[in-house]
């Protein structure tokens, strides 16, 4: 077989075999950092302190430290400490974090008034979906007049145009004292790095439809509204369907400077607050949830685009 | 070369020149009165069109031929209301014609057919915006799709269809609009040679089938002779008239008359009128083999 054809898809088999190894990849690589001693392993976990006063057991020291310090006591002929080489506590290996999946949820929030892990995901699945419904909202419509209309491109996308390169955290102050320290202003971070460049690409995905399509139309009588709504929308949808999946992702990605924003909350306020008990198994272990949250969410919505868009299945067969 | 004596092109049978006195006592259907285009470019105004004036008469089958560049395309789109005319103006059945309108259907030379409608969806397009109800329209539709042969595929989406079957859709959806003239922009261009000469004669079927004036625009020198009554020639740079030919060929017209004299004739005329014996080479458009050496020559030439 040809590994190297070029721009030429490789069998079935495969394909599916590389996909699973580039996950399989860097985990090996996490595990070899993990369980090999004697790759890197800069610390040392003390398990017996010998004569040095100030080790206590299950403390984490520096090699050199512990090497000088070793080599102190053996000079002066006491009782040498014992220890075995570790990794810093804020890289935890995979099976501890595999086991945080699990307890991370189990685990009771240390004070009354803050929330499980599960209340954490949702809160901040929320802010996703509200944020991104909210800019879709405005942004979808706005972006297929943009596109069909010179009138609305010329009206809206200068500005647009400027506004998107404007970071959305900048707003985060201005968000605080216009809607509170709660939900409000984290959804209008989200919809604020959303909208924007959900109207430009839209705008641009509506004006790529063949508009021999809309010419076509024309001759068979169509006129005005029934030129948006009966060639125009239904000719981008699965573009625009693509579009969403790809700007839904970049939501994801504002989703912790947004919860930073007024009282931290969601999985935002886990991770923090998981990372100031140097629990750092549970902050690896939300940081992937989020991962597979997102690519749980494109993988559905991949394959539902498959099935809302039958005409789109273009001879694959051949 | 020329060993064969042609009849003049001019030469008209009995029976063929009986046929055009009653086709020009027929209403005009399409009357283009000293029609202009001119297009604004970053290198100055470029005239596409220049005072083309020419009718159409109802039922009748005429296809516009001319070198490329000549305005063909920009003709048809005028007549189509596509594109909006810088002089003159174009009447259908004496009403002017102002933007498109499903009085003029058009076929594209790219099928043009929307890829979310399947067949019968397609077809129903122009009926659905004539404002017809779902059951009448999707019963009219599928009167034209057996026309055109596909009732097998109503259901079938556009991408599963090879390019004549796209094609014949087009021609469906046109027609269901009822048009009063059929306007063809190279309809059959992107097609291979068996399937457009298939495509010639369903056409050809259809139009004497029907009541229908069609305007047809191609490239194809045999196509114009085969498929029309009269060719309006367009010379380029700016696109005039040239000239109105009569077709001699009597109708109903076959395949087998692509070698009669008369189809010779008019498409030795075409010849003519299309590519004329240039000077040698004006402008170094010629390929050159001074150069040239000969590599692995195994055998000698023949020539």
């Amino acid at each position: 077989m040809q590994w190297f054809a070029v721009r030429k898809q490789l069998r079935a088999r495969p394909r599916l075999v590389l996909g699973i190894l580039s996950f399989v990849l860097p985990v090996l690589l996490w595990s070899l950092v993990s369980y090999v001693p004697w790759l890197w392993h800069p610390k040392v976990e003390i398990t017996a302190t010998g004569d040095v006063s100030y080790f206590k057991s299950g403390m984490l020291i520096d090699r050199e430290v512990f090497v000088k310090e070793e080599a102190k006591i053996a000079e002066a002929g006491g009782t040498l400490p014992q220890g075995r080489p570790a990794n810093p506590i804020y890289l935890p290996a995979p099976h501890q974090v595999a086991q945080a999946f699990y307890t991370a949820f189990t685990t009771e929030p240390k004070r009354r008034n803050e929330k499980w892990l599960h209340e954490s995901l949702w809160s901040s699945i929320q802010v996703i979906f509200w944020g991104f419904l909210l800019s879709s909202l405005f942004g979808v419509p706005l972006g297929i007049l943009a596109g069909t209309y010179d009138l609305f491109s010329r009206l809206t996308e200068p500005f647009v145009e400027f506004f998107r390169y404007l970071p959305a955290p900048a707003f985060g102050a201005l968000a605080v004292a216009i809607l509170g320290i709660y939900q409000a202003p984290k959804i209008a971070i989200i919809f604020i790095g959303t909208f924007f460049q959900q109207v430009l690409i839209i705008a641009n995905t509506t004006r790529k439809l063949d508009a021999s399509l809309l010419e076509a139309a024309q001759t068979l009588g169509a006129k005005n509204l029934a030129l948006l709504f009966r060639v125009v929308v239904p000719g981008i949808l699965p573009d625009l369907y693509k579009d969403m999946r790809i700007l839904l992702g970049w939501a994801w990605t504002y989703l912790i400077v947004a919860e930073l924003i007024g009282t931290s909350s969601g999985i935002t306020w886990f991770i923090t607050q998981q990372a100031r008990y140097k629990n750092f198994d549970n902050v690896f272990a939300a940081i992937m949830m989020i991962g597979i949250i997102g690519l749980t969410i494109d993988i559905l919505l991949a394959w539902l685009g498959r099935n809302l868009f039958p005409w789109q299945r273009v001879a694959a067969r051949s | 070369m020329h060993s064969i004596e042609l009849p003049s092109y001019r030469e008209q049978s009995e029976q063929v020149r009986q046929r055009f006195e009653r086709l020009k006592q027929r209403p005009v259907r399409l009357e283009v009165q000293a029609l202009s285009k001119d297009f604004e470019t970053p290198h100055g105004v470029i005239t596409a069109l220049k005072d083309i004036s020419f009718q159409t008469h109802k039922r009748e089958f005429v296809c516009v031929i001319g070198a490329s560049g000549c305005g063909k395309s920009t003709l048809i789109r005028l007549l189509a209301g596509l594109e909006t005319p810088s002089r003159g103006r174009v009447l259908l059945d004496g009403e002017q014609v102002i933007g498109p309108g499903p009085d003029r259907g058009m076929v594209f030379q790219g099928y043009t057919l929307f890829p979310w409608r399947t067949v019968k969806k397609n077809v129903m397009f122009g009926l659905e915006m004539a404002g017809r109800g779902r059951m009448p329209a999707e019963e009219e539709a599928m009167q034209w799709i057996e026309l055109v042969g596909l009732t097998k595929f109503a259901d079938s989406y556009p991408h599963q269809l090879s390019g004549g079957m796209k094609q014949r859709v087009a021609i469906a959806r046109a027609l269901a609009n009822q048009p009063r003239i059929l306007l063809m922009d190279e309809p059959f261009g992107a097609l291979d040679a068996q399937t457009r000469a298939k495509m010639q004669a369903y056409l050809m079927e259809i139009w004497k089938n029907i009541d229908i004036t069609i305007l047809f625009i191609t490239h194809d020198l045999d196509e114009a002779v085969y498929l029309a009554d009269r060719i309006l020639v367009l010379k380029a740079h700016p696109g005039e008239v040239q000239e109105l030919i009569e077709v001699p060929v009597p109708q109903p017209r076959s395949p087998q008359q692509f070698l009669s004299p008369e189809f010779l004739a008019t498409k030795k005329r075409l010849e003519e009128l299309i590519h004329p014996p240039q000077e040698e080479d004006a402008n170094g458009d010629h390929l050159n083999m001074v150069r040239m050496v000969s590599v692995n020559d195994d055998v000698e030439s023949v020539l």
